[in-house]
């Protein structure tokens, strides 16, 4: 079992430190955009702390995937929206698990089919460590180092309440 | 040559043998059954443990393709599939390239298939000039030359003054006519049974009635002419019971079926298998059930192949634009003996349907195994499975709806005129 | 009988039929297109999924319309697009379809369109491709034309997404319609608890029944209390080899006036596969009213076959 050797933060607590992080950046020209499916939850609790009529959108980027070729197209993908003008916007790509960072450059990459932003930084509530790409996060919450064969998740409760899991994968 | 079939199972329905019992055959004909002749002296000695002799097979229907449609099969490939059948009578419509309406032409198919020497050929002889429904064959040359009956093959005529006239004159001389009940309106560019399968699979129809309101054009007027009538492949269960009730009036008609049409139906098209596209098309169930019924109580007297090979590239297209037809001659035994063995029918029954009624209904004296009867024989293993596939068929035609299908029949030896044609 | 447009693990191999297809998979189809209908109304509106690989439409029977929404679904998943016009006079120069495919696929085709006169077309070329080409039904014969079916049923899930409290009513030829029978079959397979066809006896089919729909041969009668109202073409030719009188006593029948329209629930809406025949199935009024979504389904049909083409695409 794998538990037992390492310690998981306290995903609440992160969503805080994350916050806090991200309050002297917001201004008029600052957008969240949150990526299926933890990367949006951790927008929606975002919102609220970072301050009123912030424009927010999410991206669902499996029609941007470099793996699509091997495993097909995902299940269940739900419909991107981006409702505000991304021409010159200073947007802030938000995601729970920042691993290889395959997911940002299809993020990026769907973005830029969206429009031309001023800038885009990306903010993570863990860096697990084991990047293939030359991608970083500029705002993150926690680093850690994982083994490859380990799945780390962000999960929410019944009452809505953020946690992480670890689990050994089946595929590497 | 004389030959010795011994340890056999003799079946000869028409005799009303059943019976283990040695055959004699010499100088072309059956010279004793049971015990030899005197002073027999064999020169081959075929040992038919375990297996089944009866009376050559009689095919009322397969397709030569010569002349004309040498591409698809000829003459030669052919009656090899027939000696592989075990059939060693067969008769032949009318519908080559040129068509069956010469005498000439009609003596240089027999002419031909004598000299093969691998079946007796019956060519039927065409109703119609050039089969175009409009003006008579000289019928009595072509009788002369050969013909055992007139027939229009698939291409019914369509005035019915016409096909009365045609009646008449034939039975001015008591010739048969042979007919494919086919309302060419109703059919019109049909491809599969007007009934479920058609609806879901967007396929133009060819409903019951365009058979049955052309059978009974076809009965009303034999009634009034008085023609021999022998009516081919039918498909649909009321076509049965007008059959029977003309039949039960007096007149003189027979009738018969393809064997593919004992074991399938609409459903077997699947997902569109152009090896099912036939005519007339497979039907529903309940016809099935109906054809089976009718040929094991005698209302209908024979089961024929309706061999018909088509080359592979008119197959090679989507179901209603690939010819329709399949090949026969060696599943005729196979598919009939499969036929009887549902029904719990013996075999004597099974091996009537293919030799002493299509003897009837051709007027000929073979079908039989009787003294000094004609050596046709046909000997099969009735429990030996094999697998219907291409390189299995002497056929140039290798298309089939039982390809991949294993079923049991499988003939061992075939003799003609007392010589051995076939051996496996 | 193994399903030919499933893999063995059951996944979308061809898209021929949407009889056979389970509900899983036209409903992941359906979930699919809704996030390409949000890529249509981007500036960009391309996707990179199919970028490298080559579509052929390759359409036997002409149809601009129909292979210009299959190219148009096709370039905007980036794919290079080759369109096959097969007229009668070049079949007629010996090439059989079969040859047509292998040329096609030696110039490293991986999905293939097809339209063809012939029921039972796309099935026969899906029989024969090899392994890794995919086979997109565009419409064979009378027998199937599935993505016009599944933009259908989009678009009726999009205005009515209790799909298992509709009344549907399919109007006109459906004796000749591929779009009728997959449509039919769409529906049933969705749950939609009562499918009506309403037309005259020579343009239904001997069995119609079986296929789950309730027949009418009244109007009236037949669109009473319906949700949706499916008008199907009615061709030209239709008027000759005695199915029909004349056009104007089949619109005075069968076509769909805003009175005959009022019979149905007063939020119903109605749907046509296009191309329209105003005035003589459907009146112009009611062509283009509000309780209309021809044009939607003009939308939604980009965007459920690219959804197909995805699909397809990522199960190798």
């Amino acid at each position: 079992m794998t538990q037992q050797t390492i310690d998981l933060p306290d995903a609440e607590q992160l969503l805080s430190r994350l916050a806090d992080q991200l309050k002297p950046v917001i201004n008029g020209k600052a957008a969240l955009v949150g990526i299926h499916s933890g990367g949006v939850w951790i927008m929606e609790r975002l919102l609220p702390m970072l301050g009123e009529n912030l424009e927010h959108g999410r991206l669902d980027v499996s029609f941007y995937r470099d793996d699509f070729g091997r495993r097909g197209l995902h299940q269940d993908t739900l419909p991107s929206q981006i409702p505000f003008d991304v021409e010159g916007c200073h947007i802030i790509l938000i995601d729970d698990v920042f691993y290889t960072g395959r997911t940002i450059r299809a993020a990026m990459n769907e973005l830029f089919d969206y429009g031309r932003p001023a800038s885009i930084s990306l903010a993570v509530l863990v860096n697990r460590g084991g990047r293939e790409l030359p991608i970083t996060p500029q705002f993150c919450a926690h680093d850690m180092q994982l083994p490859a064969d380990h799945n780390l998740q962000l999960m929410q409760d019944t009452e809505g309440r953020f946690y992480l899991t670890l689990e050994e994968s089946k595929d590497a | 040559m004389k030959i010795h079939i011994k340890n056999g199972r003799l079946i000869d329905p028409q005799n009303g043998i059943d019976t283990k019992q040695d055959l004699f055959i010499a100088a072309g004909k059956v010279a004793g059954i049971g015990q030899a002749p005197a002073d027999f002296a064999a020169n081959q000695v075929i040992d038919a443990t375990g297996l089944v002799v009866c009376p050559g097979l009689i095919d009322l229907s397969a397709r030569l393709r010569e002349p004309g449609y040498e591409y698809k099969a000829t003459l030669e490939s052919e009656m090899l599939a027939a000696a592989a059948g075990g059939v060693t009578s067969l008769a032949c419509p009318p519908d080559t390239d040129p068509v069956l309406d010469e005498p000439g032409l009609v003596e240089m198919l027999k002419h031909r298939a004598r000299q093969l020497n691998l079946a007796h050929v019956y060519p039927l002889g065409a109703l119609t000039r050039q089969l175009q429904g409009a003006n008579l064959t000289e019928m009595c040359e072509l009788t002369e030359a050969g013909c055992v009956g007139f027939s229009q093959a698939d291409k019914p005529i369509t005035d019915t003054l016409v096909l009365w006239r045609a009646m008449q004159y034939a039975a001015t001389f008591g010739f048969t006519v042979w007919l494919h009940p086919q309302d060419i309106y109703l059919a019109a560019n049909g491809v599969a049974h007007d009934g479920e399968i058609a609806a879901r699979l967007g396929l133009r129809p060819i409903p019951t009635t365009a058979e049955t309101i052309a059978l009974a054009t076809i009965l009303r007027l034999a009634r009034e002419t008085g023609v021999r009538l022998h009516i081919c492949r039918l498909s649909s269960a009321e076509s049965i019971d007008m059959v029977a009730a003309a039949k039960a009036e007096g007149l003189s008609v027979t009738c018969d079926i393809a064997a593919n049409h004992l074991h399938l139906t609409e459903y077997d098209i699947g997902f569109f298998d152009a090896n099912c596209h036939l005519q007339p098309p497979l039907r529903s169930q309940r016809d099935k059930d109906a054809l089976r019924q009718g040929l094991a109580n005698g209302t209908i007297d024979a089961v024929c192949s309706d061999h018909t090979p088509v080359d592979e590239d008119a197959k090679l297209l989507p179901f209603g634009e690939a010819e329709a037809g399949a090949t026969g001659l060696e599943l005729l035994l196979p598919l009939t003996l499969k036929w009887a063995g549902e029904q719990a029918l013996s075999l004597s029954t099974a091996i009537a349907c293919m030799t002493a009624r299509p003897a009837a209904i051709l007027g000929l004296k073979s079908g039989h195994l009787g003294l000094q009867a004609a050596a046709d024989v046909c000997i099969f293993d009735p429990e030996q499975y094999w697998k219907i596939e291409p390189r299995a068929l002497k056929s140039q035609g290798k298309n089939t709806p039982f390809t991949g299908m294993e079923l049991a029949g499988k003939v061992r030896y075939t003799i003609l005129d007392g010589d051995l044609v076939y051996k496996t | 009988m193994h399903n030919p447009q499933l893999t063995d693990d059951g996944k979308l191999k061809h898209l021929l039929s949407i009889e056979g297809l389970p509900k899983s998979i036209i409903n992941q189809i359906l979930d699919t297109a809704e996030s390409f209908v949000g890529v249509a109304e981007r500036e960009v509106k391309k996707v990179p999924l199919l970028r490298g690989k080559t579509v052929c439409n390759i359409f036997f029977e002409n149809s601009t319309r129909t292979r210009t929404t299959f190219e148009i679904a096709a370039k905007r998943l980036s794919a290079d697009v080759i369109n096959l016009n097969v007229s009668t006079s070049s079949q007629s120069k010996g090439e059989t379809i079969l040859d047509t495919v292998d040329n096609l696929t030696a110039m490293h085709a991986d999905m293939f369109v097809i339209r063809h006169a012939q029921s039972g077309a796309a099935h026969f070329i899906a029989r024969h491709v090899k392994p890794h080409i995919h086979v997109i039904n565009a419409g064979d014969g009378r027998h199937a034309h599935p993505t016009q079916a599944l933009l259908d049923v989009f678009t009726i899930r999009r205005y009515k997404p209790e799909m298992h409290n509709l009344r549907v009513a399919l109007v006109g030829d459906v004796l000749h319609s591929r779009v009728a029978r997959s449509e039919i079959h769409a529906l049933t397979t969705l749950g939609v608890p009562e499918v009506r066809v309403i037309a005259p006896k020579t343009l239904l089919p001997e069995h119609v029944e079986k296929l789950g729909v309730h027949v009418y041969h009244d109007m009236a009668a037949g669109l009473k209390g319906v949700d949706v109202v499916m008008m199907l073409r009615l061709q030209n030719e239709r008027m000759t080899g005695a199915l029909l009188p004349s056009a104007q006593e089949y619109f005075k029948t069968f076509g769909l006036t805003q009175e005959k329209l009022a019979l149905a629930k007063p939020d119903a809406i109605v749907t046509h596969p296009g191309p329209m025949n105003r005035g003589i199935e459907i009146d112009s009024s009611v062509a283009d009213g509000r309780q209309s979504v021809i044009l939607p389904q003009v939308t939604y049909g980009i965007a459920v076959r690219m959804a197909v083409m995805s699909i397809l695409a990522g199960n190798n």
